[in-house]
């Protein structure tokens, strides 16, 4: 699909798509490192933010624990009488600003061996200090939080946050120490010392946490109780475990069970104000164990991040597109040449060579392939022109080639049997050029009644040259044997007429006999020719001995002998040139003359015709997909007798 | 004393003012605690004008720990009031002649709780731990189930928090379960980190909450009464169908109290509430009192020498849950 796209598409695409990821990536790892710097800032900021304000809240708790652990520790120590502890108690409350009120309360009967209660209370109320006894049956004090908790832990304890029971709506925490007495070595408990203290200024402390827009502090108690937060109608009335219960969120009830086991934490956090996501702080207040979580909303304090990366998305978008557009430019700036180039290549694929390129003026590589392309379009235009004239005189040649082959074919006897009126002989020839025309020939003809003269011939060469030497040789062979003489003289001459002005150096092998029609005697001399096969009715095949002279036309003044034989009635002589023997097959075989001689042998009792013809065969099967490399030429005679 | 009779009279006041018409009958009925949903069927009867509806023009006082209803109830205060079932026979054995009139909780809520972290698992695990115990009628059941389980504790005594526990005073607390228990949970303890003991399940079940009058009220409009306990059984099941309105009344009557209100703490209450009024088996139905568990309670009481002689469960018991259901 994405393979068929034009290469700009690919540049585009491509391009935007590696530059968008690369972009992208860059993007994503500075947003998640600087949110991470961000949220580890936030972490400080917020840590000492909250252990800043724990740090007043403990200074505030300090001064007031103080106060009952002096005041045990004087019960433990001293000796002391009702007023004098009356006293000691108001002066207590009068002295310190922390200190909303005072108590000492004793173990029934401990005071006094006559009443059960003795608890003595000093409390503000109205910028004076009040007293009020908490021996009253009906209270019980014994039995309430802040006496029996340190009682039996036999610690101080500081108790959960509380609204003070005048009514008016002060929240209290009150401070409870043990003190003892020590009967026979062993410590026994005594009675309780309190100091509770406003939890008003407290609760400005943490009320005054104000983070960015929406962030702010909270205070739980040890029991998960809300001491402060900016939702009022919490504070004391739900826990943190209330909250997630209504919520239905498990999460936030781990978070305060982790508050109230005094431990501190960074973690994310969903406001219960706002429903944002925050980060919060948590730590415990060392002195009572309350926890103090200040709440960070994620979203103000990425706030500025969040901008800058919505920027730096705006300007990465523009700029890949910029990207995309200058990607266009330069791939517009290749492909339409290169377009147009395929365009007007079809063109030239069509044969308009004149059609003319689009111009390319740059120097990259798109301008040197319109250069390319130009040159090959003149160089194939040139070609075209040159191959055409040279086929125009190629044909020519080749039509007057045929020409020159009918006319050779014409001047060698071509009808079988030549001379149907004379029964003494038979003969036949074939003729198969190499090419148009061939430096083979044959000839035979009377020179009188009872002569008969026969020639076959090879001119050195071939094509053209050799057909017209042929021609001569033929001609000249023909004239000069119609004088009557011998084979050998007739070669002589032929061969001194050659040779004169054979500049050009050819020259011919030439077979040439003259049968005595009567006797069945033949005269024969040999000029450079193979020798030809001679048949006898007793079956046998062989050379016909002979002297073979020199080729003809090569040297002057060369004279040939003539050499003698005589036909019985039946023999024949088969005569060929080099063509046959010397045929070729793919092994680089030669037809060899062991060849023709068995085709001799085997093709006995067919008639002429199918013998000469049977011999050519073998040679064309035998060197099968070879081309013909030179003129192949066979003729035979065979003498018949007078008496036939 | 007199500051009760005040406060009762007090809050009849605008009650008066609004009645309307000679057919409805004037009543005052005090629940044995502050509002909270322990009572949610009385106040949502009362704000659906169920008890209107049947003739009632009804008047309920603010109870709680500084106004027994007990009191209330004997000293005229109130008509009706709700008491536990062994507070009420005590009272009736010590001569006042109250009746049961609808016996509202059918199990016990009481239970002792303690942190599996302290190695409290089974009740013999109790042996020898401090147990925190309110007084009197709460104290019935867990000294009944330590005699049970042969079982030496140190009781301290509780008060109305559950601090002393959460802090580590005592290993063994009492809680209602319908309350304290979670208050316990909201205090962020998991319930997997808690081992509860429900008397129900150790063969001391105590029918709790229970409708009361005095027989002398009931003889003279029986009708009045017995339209009274009608009316409040289908407060109860109004509140358990429709939760979420049952939950806005109570919470309006905790805030006119000035007590913290919590929602879903009510709601868990509110809840436990439908678990422990539904009847526990065929036999019963809403309102009714077993003899078995009247047995049950009689024997305890007279075990732990706080009853000598106890109210016949016939004379003491006047089924109007029959008439209420129709």
């Amino acid at each position: 699909m994405l393979k068929n796209r034009g290469i700009a598409f690919k540049l585009i695409f491509f391009f935007t798509l590696s530059s968008g990821l690369i972009f992208l990536l860059i993007f994503s790892f500075n947003y998640r490192f600087s949110r991470r710097m961000i949220e580890k800032n936030v972490e400080d900021n917020a840590r000492n933010l909250v252990l800043s304000k724990v740090n007043r809240i403990e200074t505030v708790l300090l001064s007031v624990k103080k106060v009952p652990e002096n005041m045990a520790c004087f019960l433990e120590n001293s000796s002391y009488h009702k007023e004098g502890l009356l006293l000691l108690l108001r002066t207590v409350v009068e002295k310190n600003p922390e200190i909303y009120g005072a108590a000492i309360a004793f173990e029934p009967y401990g005071f006094n061996k006559k009443s059960l209660y003795f608890a003595p209370y000093f409390f503000k109320s109205d910028g004076s200090v009040e007293f009020a006894d908490l021996s009253k049956e009906s209270y019980q004090y014994s039995h309430m939080d802040w006496y029996q908790i340190p009682k039996e832990l036999n610690r101080p304890d500081w108790s959960e946050p509380y609204y003070d029971e005048g009514g008016g709506n002060i929240l209290m925490a009150t401070y409870s120490v043990p003190f003892y007495k020590k009967v026979g070595g062993k410590k026994q408990f005594m009675g309780i010392v309190t100091a509770d203290i406003n939890l008003g200024s407290l609760q400005e402390v943490v009320s005054s946490i104000k983070v960015l827009q929406t962030g702010y502090g909270f205070l739980i108690s040890k029991n998960g109780t809300i001491v402060t937060h900016p939702m009022k109608e919490l504070i004391m009335n739900e826990t943190l475990f209330g909250v997630a219960e209504a919520r239905g969120d498990a999460r936030l009830r781990e978070i305060g069970r982790k508050m109230i086991r005094g431990e501190s934490g960074f973690i994310p956090f969903r406001a219960i104000v706002s429903n944002k996501e925050c980060w919060m702080y948590y730590t415990p207040i060392p002195s009572n164990g309350w926890s103090l979580a200040v709440l960070f909303p994620q979203d103000e304090f990425t706030a500025d991040i969040v901008r800058l990366n919505r920027i730096v998305i705006i300007l990465g978008i523009v700029g890949v597109s910029l990207l995309s557009i200058a990607v266009a430019f330069i791939a517009r700036s290749i492909t339409n040449p290169l377009r147009e180039m395929a365009r007007v290549t079809k063109t030239i694929a069509t044969g308009n060579l004149d059609i003319e390129l689009p111009v390319v003026k740059s120097g990259d590589e798109v301008g040197k392939l319109s250069t390319a392309f130009q040159y090959m379009k003149e160089s194939l235009k040139e070609y075209i022109q040159q191959l055409t004239e040279t086929t125009a005189s190629k044909e020519r040649i080749e039509s007057e080639l045929k020409i020159a082959h009918d006319i050779q074919m014409s001047i060698l006897p071509k009808i079988f049997p030549p001379f149907p009126k004379r029964q003494e002989f038979d003969i036949y020839a074939v003729i198969e050029p190499a090419r148009e025309v061939g430096g083979d020939f044959y000839d035979f003809f009377f020179t009188d009644d009872e002569h008969f003269c026969f020639v076959i011939g090879d001119v050195s060469g071939k094509g053209i040259p050799a057909s017209l030497f042929m021609a001569v040789t033929k001609t000249l062979i023909k004239a000069t044997a119609l004088k009557g003489i011998l084979p050998g003289e007739i070669l002589t001459e032929v061969n001194r007429e050659l040779s004169q002005g054979n500049d050009s150096c050819m020259f011919a092998t030439i077979f040439c006999g003259i049968l005595n029609t009567e006797t069945g005697e033949v005269f024969y001399a040999n000029g450079g020719h193979n020798l030809p096969f001679i048949f006898r009715r007793d079956k046998e095949v062989a050379v016909l001995e002979g002297k073979s002279g020199l080729v003809v036309g090569a040297m002057e003044d060369v004279a040939y002998e003539t050499d003698q034989f005589t036909f019985q009635t039946g023999d024949a002589l088969y005569m060929y040139t080099d063509g046959v023997t010397e045929a070729m097959n793919e092994q680089g075989e030669l037809f060899s003359e062991q060849r023709l001689k068995k085709q001799i042998i085997e093709l006995q009792g067919k008639s002429f015709q199918e013998i000469i013809e049977g011999i050519m065969k073998g040679t064309v099967s035998f060197s099968h997909g070879v081309p013909q490399s030179d003129d192949i030429t066979l003729m035979t005679i065979q003498f018949r007798g007078r008496g036939q | 004393m007199i500051r009760v009779i005040f406060l009762c009279l007090f809050l009849l006041g605008p009650s008066l003012a609004n009645a309307e018409g000679p057919a409805l009958k004037k009543a005052s009925f005090i629940p044995q605690w502050s509002p909270q949903a322990q009572f949610a069927g009385y106040y949502v009867a009362y704000e659906k004008g169920i008890y209107k509806k049947n003739g009632i023009d009804l008047t309920i006082l603010q109870g709680g720990p500084n106004r027994p209803s007990s009191q209330c109830l004997i000293n005229g205060g109130a008509d009706f009031a709700t008491l536990w079932l062994s507070t009420a026979i005590r009272m009736h054995a010590s001569g006042q002649d109250i009746i049961n009139i609808g016996q509202m909780i059918q199990r016990s809520a009481l239970m002792l709780v303690a942190k599996k972290s302290s190695n409290i698992k089974t009740p013999q695990d109790i042996n020898g731990k401090k147990v925190s115990l309110w007084g009197e009628d709460f104290q019935i059941q867990p000294k009944a189930f330590f005699r049970r389980y042969n079982l030496k504790v140190k009781i301290i005594p509780q008060s109305f928090s559950v601090n002393l526990f959460l802090r580590g005073g005592v290993d063994v607390a009492s809680a209602m379960w319908y309350n304290e228990y979670h208050t316990i949970m909201n205090s962020g303890l998991n319930p997997d980190e808690l081992t509860p003991f429900f008397f129900h399940e150790h063969g001391l079940n105590f029918p709790e909450d229970g409708i009361y009058t005095l027989e002398k009220t009931f003889k003279k409009d029986p009708a009045l009464v017995c339209a009274f306990v009608k009316s409040s059984i289908e407060g109860w099941l109004y509140a358990f169908s429709h939760p979420e309105e049952a939950l806005d009344i109570v919470l309006k009557y905790i805030s006119q109290a000035k007590i913290p209100a919590n929602r879903t703490h009510q709601k868990w209450m509110l809840d436990r509430m439908k678990d422990l009024i539904s009847p526990t088996d065929y036999r019963s139905s809403i309102g009714m009192l077993q003899p078995l568990d009247y047995q049950r309670v009689d024997y305890e009481l007279k075990e732990n020498d706080l009853v000598k002689r106890t109210p016949n469960y016939y004379s003491f018991f006047i089924r109007c849950d029959k008439d209420a259901e129709k």
